[in-house]
């Protein structure tokens, strides 16, 4: 059975001009990492609220652990775990009082149910009794993931848990949601950060209230294999506005040290494109095949929708 | 001679007795974009408001723009611009308003103000949303707005905090464009992100660990240097030695 099943969920906001969500279907498989990434307003928080019961869709129907989200929200809320995107533990209650909270309100105990939050409370157990207000960012998200966890959910949701955290806190904090899919939880993540894709089982690509894309990692890098060239040069700013301005290129844009271009097909290849930035004066630019990472797919996929 | 934008000599702040900067030196040069890096806690943001005139060292020299942090602060922020994801925009004020408002803040005259709008509209290809309220614009629109806003008086120097999360990658993008073209212009950018592939757009950066400054060069040198492949693998090896947590 698959753990979340969604049929052509709709949703808008009163004001909006676009719906925040437009038929939106797919399922979740039991224990596995499910990651809905896109960028702000593009409806991951919306879907998100649906399938934990927080808001009613307009349309279609969406169910969690076999439990539909409107008949039988009571059921769904004892079985999910939900970590929103702003921090909403009780700032004024310490490290231990917010955990043997909601160890409470689910009818349970910190104890009984330790087990499962062990490996990340331990680290928050220097602070215990620190008020949750005072905690870093970075202890914030580990103590509401401990909160979320706390009744044994079957299926965690978790809005954009790692915005606007550093890098290697994202990377532990990735690690921790792979011990618990491991320890046979599912998993509903959402993330703007495209490199978070490779810690996820499966994604969605969601942008504009719509799944643009759905695969494995791999899938999605393969079936949208556009040639893709990387450029390098001494002055990458000009080289960018070259080639923007070259007519053979389809986009180009910067990725890190390098440039990603991709051609029109009729273009003239890459030899007539480096002979162009050599024309242009870049005399030591280089061209050379890349393989396009997630960030180039979504980049595809968004120029696709917007040039048909 | 290189003209330094900022300079930081020993520049050290204690909250009691934690040292949440610890003795940083830092030059940034006129026209550079220079990458602010450093894990949650790591006394970036202590740094950077200090060279925002908003906070006093405890001891050690910071000047930006030839202003010193501890006697000028009041001059320096007249000198710089600052653009975070926190603070940037009202949003109940429409395009126009907010670029009014913030111009007259920063003492354009009622000539400049008017043009200014003009050309920021224009440059922005905002014709169509000029009148509309900030709060009803995509994100995207309001980062790029917020920049064009946090440089209407044309400091020397602009501060970007994290500007660019939860957008698309290519209006992600599309922000750096901006940058690299303020900076082409010759203005300073010194910027903050979590973005370790923005990090390789700046012309330098530093990565703070534990309140000092780790390391500090051009992007390239220091994966060189560090045998690392990228500036994420960099960060990480770095920030991994950090023995204090949170911020």
């Amino acid at each position: 059975m698959a753990a979340v099943v969604v049929e052509g969920l709709g949703k808008s906001y009163p004001r909006a001009e676009t719906p925040a969500l437009s038929d939106v279907s797919f399922q979740v498989e039991a224990g596995e990492i499910f990651g809905l990434i896109g960028p702000d307003g593009g409806g991951k928080t919306t879907l998100i609220r649906i399938l934990t019961t927080l808001l009613l869709a307009d349309h279609g129907t969406a169910a969690v652990q076999g439990h539909d989200v409107v008949r039988d929200f009571r059921a769904i809320r004892s079985l999910v775990g939900y970590m929103p995107g702003r921090f909403s533990l009780y700032q004024d209650l310490s490290v231990a009082e917010n955990l043997a909270f909601f160890a409470t309100v689910f009818g349970t105990t910190v104890e009984a149910n330790y087990h499962l939050v062990a490996d990340i409370y331990s680290q928050l157990e220097p602070f215990k009794t620190r008020l949750a207000g005072k905690l870093s960012g970075g202890m914030k998200q580990k103590l509401a993931l401990c909160c979320a966890l706390i009744h044994a959910p079957e299926v965690l949701f978790l809005d954009e848990p790692t915005t606007g955290v550093d890098p290697v806190s994202r990377k532990d904090f990735w690690g921790m949601l792979g011990r618990l899919r491991d320890g046979g939880i599912t998993i509903v993540v959402s993330t703007p950060y495209m490199d978070e894709a490779a810690r996820c089982d499966r994604i969605a690509l969601v942008q504009k209230g719509k799944i643009i894309a759905l695969d494995t990692l791999n899938g999605l890098l393969e079936s949208h294999a556009t040639e893709t060239f990387a450029v390098k040069g001494k002055a990458l700013f000009p080289i960018l506005n070259d080639l923007r301005a070259y007519p053979g290129t389809r986009y180009c844009f910067a990725f890190g040290q390098e440039h990603h271009l991709v051609l029109e097909p009729d273009a003239g290849g890459p030899d007539a494109a480096l002979a162009y930035l050599r024309g242009r004066g870049h005399e030591g630019a280089s061209l050379r095949p890349t393989r396009p990472n997630i960030e180039d797919v979504f980049i595809d996929l968004i120029h696709e929708q917007t040039h048909d | 001679m290189t003209e330094w934008v900022i300079e930081a000599e020993n520049l050290t702040r204690r909250f009691g007795d934690f040292t949440a900067v610890n003795a940083i030196n830092l030059q940034v040069a006129a026209g550079e974009i220079f990458g602010f890096l450093g894990a949650n806690g790591a006394g970036k943001t202590t740094a950077m408001r200090i060279f925002c005139g908003l906070l006093e060292p405890t001891s050690g020299r910071a000047t930006v723009a030839g202003f010193d942090a501890m006697t000028q602060a009041e001059q320096i922020k007249r000198q710089i611009g600052y653009m975070s994801q926190k603070f940037s925009l009202y949003g109940k004020l429409t395009v126009k308003q907010n670029i009014r408002f913030f111009a007259g803040i920063y003492g354009l005259s009622g000539q400049q103000v008017k043009h200014k709008t003009t050309e920021i509209v224009e440059r922005l290809g905002l014709a169509t949303a000029a009148d509309k309220l900030v709060d009803d614009l995509p994100l995207g629109w309001k980062q790029r707005i917020s920049f064009a806003v946090a440089t209407v008086h044309q400091p020397k120097v602009v501060f970007l905090d994290e500007p660019t999360g939860g957008v698309d990658p290519i209006v992600r993008r599309q922000f750096w464009d901006m940058i690299f073209e303020a900076a082409s212009r010759g203005m300073t950018v010194f910027v903050t992100t979590h973005y370790m592939d923005e990090a390789e757009y700046c012309d330098r950066v530093s990565i703070m660990v534990d309140g000092s400054v780790a390391a500090i060069g051009k992007p390239a040198d220091l994966c060189a240097e560090h045998g690392v492949a990228n500036v994420d693998e960099l960060f990480v090896a770095l920030a991994r030695k950090a023995t204090r947590h949170g911020d």
